[in-house]
């Protein structure tokens, strides 16, 4: 027993060697790079990460800082109507996509455009579209329309719904893709025995079509909502976290703190905060996907 | 009750119609323009117009002089089209205290890509290949790993790999970021390239084997040349993925490094000088211009690469 040990680490040596970069990456960086984040998470590094532990200290003041408190709730704002929006919108449009119509294709091409683009276009883009003094808000009061006040980007109260528009444009065309694979997926018999029966098309969606594809909806759920939890390249050239505070997110925070103010420790207590709300997601999510096909 | 008597009815009805015909034959044909065509299409055509509206917005502005936007409105098509925005966003607009343009944030981004996108292919579809083929103990556990990974927000290993850079002093170089793109770029297309290599024949692999060919032979050799279409796929997915980056952009490099995401932010949102509308649309379609060429070229690859990235396999 004992010579067959060495012969088992250098078995498929080559191989081994060959995944090196993906053991360092998974190892190092995904696996260490968490660990040393949340570790220095709990003390109170300032300009350079010191190892002085002040206990949950950073938390505490991470939680009273009414801009944390802005940037949570923008992310809740966002995420939610992100979620909800896009997937409605998402399976809609795939729904009419899948009807058997023609230039398919050109549809689908022009409604997946905007994915292709940067954060940093979509947002700019639209910040010039949502200009109060020549973009759509002057356009429809100069056809007559006097009162028509739309000017969501200087408005406080409404900034993260101007963001949330120009996100839904950007995002909405990969739900649909997603959307339209699964409807594709769906055995066309289920089709035609709900025609036979004669249910209508919108009841056949809603109570046959849609419980199938659960498990697209639910990894597509997850898919758009780590994507909103990222979410920080749109906000910095739409709005640059403006007017004041109001667009502030958790991401842009983190940057902030991290490599503008100067204040590491403040940056990784909300990264961690960050990470804690994506196991959220994640881990029930694995669960149901992986652990539960063992039971079956 | 009524049943029978439309269908006599209907037959009846058809029989007057087609006359000398034997009856109508195949599937009822559809009106073109029923109730529920036009609710379709028109849905459909009212929101396609609504995403291609800010592509539009785009053109139209970057192709107008300032005075004709400061008069007219978005929408409008330019009455004298100009080239000069175009010119100017190229090769004289400023961030900060440089005024080269866009070009020098587009030559950078073209330098960051192309070493990308290379090192982390051929990272991930070794990997990919030696999941598949050569399973090695713990080799799925390192994965999992590496899928979960991919679920961590960036903001939580931005500083580690800061520290990591700077201890093997590539931060704020090409080398860097290059690294750190083939690091984030690994999840993914690992996953692309272990779905991939898994659906081939595994006879072929064993044939090669049994012939005596090592790991690098029948990668290079047989795995290699049987996967090209996939290798378009991650290489669409990356070009635009690591063109469109901006966090990594700003955080490891150095301004005069700087992408053209970043380039074109600071032209565009700098609060010195007077707002050129048409000179910032100008510049922010020729930063979409490299992924939406992509895009549009390679069509159903695009779409694959991201239902690949999407839909675990």
């Amino acid at each position: 027993m004992a010579a067959t040990r060495p012969n088992r680490l250098f078995r498929n040596l080559t191989a081994k060697i060959a995944a090196i970069p993906m053991i360092l990456t998974a190892l190092v960086v995904f696996v260490g790079g968490t660990v040393w984040t949340v570790t220095y998470s709990f003390t109170s590094s300032k300009l350079l990460p010191k190892t002085k532990f002040v206990g949950l200290d950073q938390y505490e003041r991470l939680w009273n800082t009414p801009r944390w408190m802005v940037s949570i709730e923008n992310l809740l704002i966002y995420g939610i109507f992100m979620m909800v929006l896009s997937l409605v919108l998402g399976f809609v449009l795939a729904a009419l996509l899948d009807q058997k119509i023609r230039y398919e294709n050109t549809f689908r091409t022009i409604l997946l455009y905007p994915f292709a683009l940067s954060f940093i276009v979509t947002g700019l883009v639209w910040q010039w579209l949502l200009n109060p003094d020549f973009g759509i808000q002057s356009v429809i009061q100069r056809l007559g329309w006097q009162s028509f006040d739309f000017d969501p980007l200087y408005n406080a109260d409404i900034v993260i719904y101007g963001v949330l528009i120009a996100g839904l444009w950007q995002g909405s065309g990969l739900v649909m893709c997603l959307m339209l694979a699964g409807l594709r997926g769906i055995d066309q018999e289920i089709w035609k025995a709900s025609r036979v029966d004669g249910i209508p098309a919108w009841k056949t969606y809603i109570f046959i079509i849609i419980p199938m594809m659960r498990p697209v909806f639910i990894t597509t759920l997850v898919i758009i909502a780590s994507g909103i939890v990222r979410l920080y390249d749109l906000i910095v050239a739409q709005t640059g976290g403006g007017p004041g505070i109001a667009s502030d997110v958790p991401a842009k925070y983190v940057y902030d703190y991290m490599f503008q103010g100067q204040n590491l420790g403040q940056g990784f207590a909300a990264s961690t905060m960050m990470l804690l709300a994506v196991l959220v997601i994640v881990v029930p999510w694995a669960y149901l996907e992986f652990g539960g096909k063992k039971r079956v | 009750m009524s049943e029978p008597a439309t269908l006599s009815a209907a037959v009846v009805g058809s029989d007057a119609a087609s006359g000398a015909l034997s009856g109508p034959r195949g599937p009822k044909p559809r009106r073109r323009f029923s109730r529920r065509n036009v609710f379709i299409y028109g849905t459909l055509i009212v929101v396609a117009l609504y995403y291609l509206l800010p592509l539009y917005v785009m053109i139209v502005t970057s192709l107008k002089g300032m005075p004709e936007i400061r008069l007219g409105n978005i929408f409008a098509p330019p009455v004298e089209v100009t080239f000069q925005p175009w010119v100017k966003a190229w090769s004289e607009a400023c961030t900060g205290l440089n005024c080269d343009g866009l070009s020098r944030g587009f030559w950078n981004s073209v330098r960051i890509t192309v070493p990308s996108v290379l090192l982390s292919i051929a990272i991930a579809s070794v990997n990919g290949y030696a999941l598949a083929n050569w399973r090695f103990k713990g080799a799925d556990a390192f994965f999992t790993i590496l899928i979960f990974g991919a679920f961590i927000p960036y903001q939580v290993m931005l500083y580690p790999i800061v520290i990591l850079l700077r201890e093997m002093g590539i931060y704020g170089t090409l080398g860097g970021l290059v690294m750190v793109h083939s690091i984030f770029g690994m999840p993914i297309l690992t996953l692309l390239f272990r779905n991939y290599f898994t659906s081939l024949p595994e006879e072929l692999f064993k044939a090669a084997r049994v012939d005596g060919a090592g790991f690098w032979q029948i990668y290079l050799q047989i795995m290699l040349p049987m996967s090209l279409p996939i290798f378009v796929v991650a290489m669409i997915l990356q070009v635009t993925g690591i063109w469109n980056d901006f966090l990594f952009g700003v955080v490891y490099t150095k301004p005069d490094l700087y992408p053209m995401t970043v380039q074109l932010n600071n032209i565009v949102n700098s609060v010195q000088g007077v707002k050129e509308y048409n000179v910032n649309m100008a510049a922010t379609l020729l930063t979409g211009l490299v992924p939406l060429v992509i895009y549009f070229v390679s069509g159903k690859l695009f779409v694959r690469g991201i239902a690949a990235g999407a839909v675990k396999g």
